[in-house]
């Protein structure tokens, strides 16, 4: 096979692969936009936050927080220091679509996520890599906007959430997606600290603040948890939705 | 939440995504800022755990909800898909609530 023949058939799988990761991300959408009309926004709401955010763990953050009874600047705070790894996803991704022109570039910034960059940087770089972003963050986008559509809708008929015990599916939520994040000793450390620090506050802070103070929690990560050396590459799944 | 908090939490979002791919180009950043950035989820995401478990009114509460976090905990632990983990850890917080 020659290499273009073989950039094609890996060309196919990728594609492929994106539509797999773009239904289980589907899934996801349609629990949040259950939890985000049980946290009392209106389903129309929910929509607009999944197309004008898109950023799955944030997006989860900010309900999550009104839905505790937190304050909006609270819910912002968590929801954006949360958003703040795809910062480092963007930097990751510019080398490959530095020679696009800018309108190119700024719709691509959209597609910024965890499974979009895991997928991409997975490719050698060149065009291969640029045609595993845009395919996996187009399924991503697609799936997760229409799950959002069909569980808001499907929220706005579900009478007392807590009744269905959608409260407690925020924390069960949030522990899967933490996995991940688990795997290196610094992520631990980090954890740790922030579920520590959450805790203390609790009693002591208003709602939402222990959330944002939990940040810290990276601090002693970085100080005192020194990756190994094969452990600092950023890991570029870690909402893990590719294991 | 207002439409125009939803409309400025899009664009804060979206600043933080295209600062990278838009702005920087060729440029390098400190890799060190980057670590910082990607560890913030391990950090917060066991916050959120923990608040949206633990807290009530100001103080520390054990309800219903914490059976649902154990559960979910397991399911979690045997691989169980995203779904599945949500769903048992609410119904099982329904059912204590219930009983």
């Amino acid at each position: 096979m020659d290499d273009a023949a073989a950039d094609q058939s890996r060309l196919a799988k990728v594609r492929r692969d994106a539509w797999v990761l773009g239904a289980a991300v589907g899934v996801f959408g349609v629990s949040f936009g259950v939890l985000a009309t049980a946290a009392g926004l209106s389903a129309a709401q929910a929509c607009a936050l999944s197309v004008l955010v898109f950023t799955g763990a944030s997006q989860f953050a900010a309900v999550g927080v009104l839905a505790a009874g937190g304050s909006l600047a609270s819910a912002f705070g968590s929801a954006l220091l949360l958003a703040a790894r795809n910062a480092a996803y963007g930097v990751a991704m510019a080398p490959t679509f530095a020679h696009r022109r800018l309108g190119r570039r700024l719709v691509a910034a959209q597609l910024v996520i965890d499974e979009s960059t895991a997928m991409a940087t997975a490719q050698p770089q060149g065009r291969l890599r640029e045609a595993a972003f845009w395919s996996t963050g187009v399924a991503v986008f697609l799936c997760w906007n229409l799950g959002t559509i069909v569980g808001a809708l499907a929220g706005d008929a579900i009478g007392d959430p807590r009744a269905l015990g959608l409260d407690a599916a925020f924390p069960a939520g949030f522990v899967f997606l933490a996995v991940p994040h688990l795997r290196t000793r610094q992520g631990r450390v980090a954890a740790a600290c922030g579920a520590a620090i959450a805790l203390v506050l609790i009693p002591l802070a208003p709602a939402g603040v222990p959330i944002v103070a939990a940040a810290l929690g990276v601090v002693p990560a970085i100080l005192f948890a020194r990756a190994p050396a094969s452990e600092r590459a950023a890991d570029p799944d870690p909402d893990g939705v590719g294991r | 939440m207002s439409w125009a908090a939803v409309v400025l939490l899009g664009a804060a979002a979206y600043g933080l995504k295209a600062t990278g791919l838009v702005a920087l180009g060729h440029r390098v950043v400190d890799p060190r800022l980057l670590r910082l950035a990607a560890l913030l989820p391990a950090a917060l995401l066991p916050a959120l755990v923990v608040v949206n478990t633990f807290a009530g009114d100001r103080r520390l509460v054990l309800d219903a909800r914490a059976a649902g976090l154990a559960v979910a905990v397991v399911a979690t632990w045997r691989r169980a898909p995203f779904v599945a983990v949500v769903g048992l850890a609410a119904a099982t917080t329904a059912l204590v609530r219930a009983v």
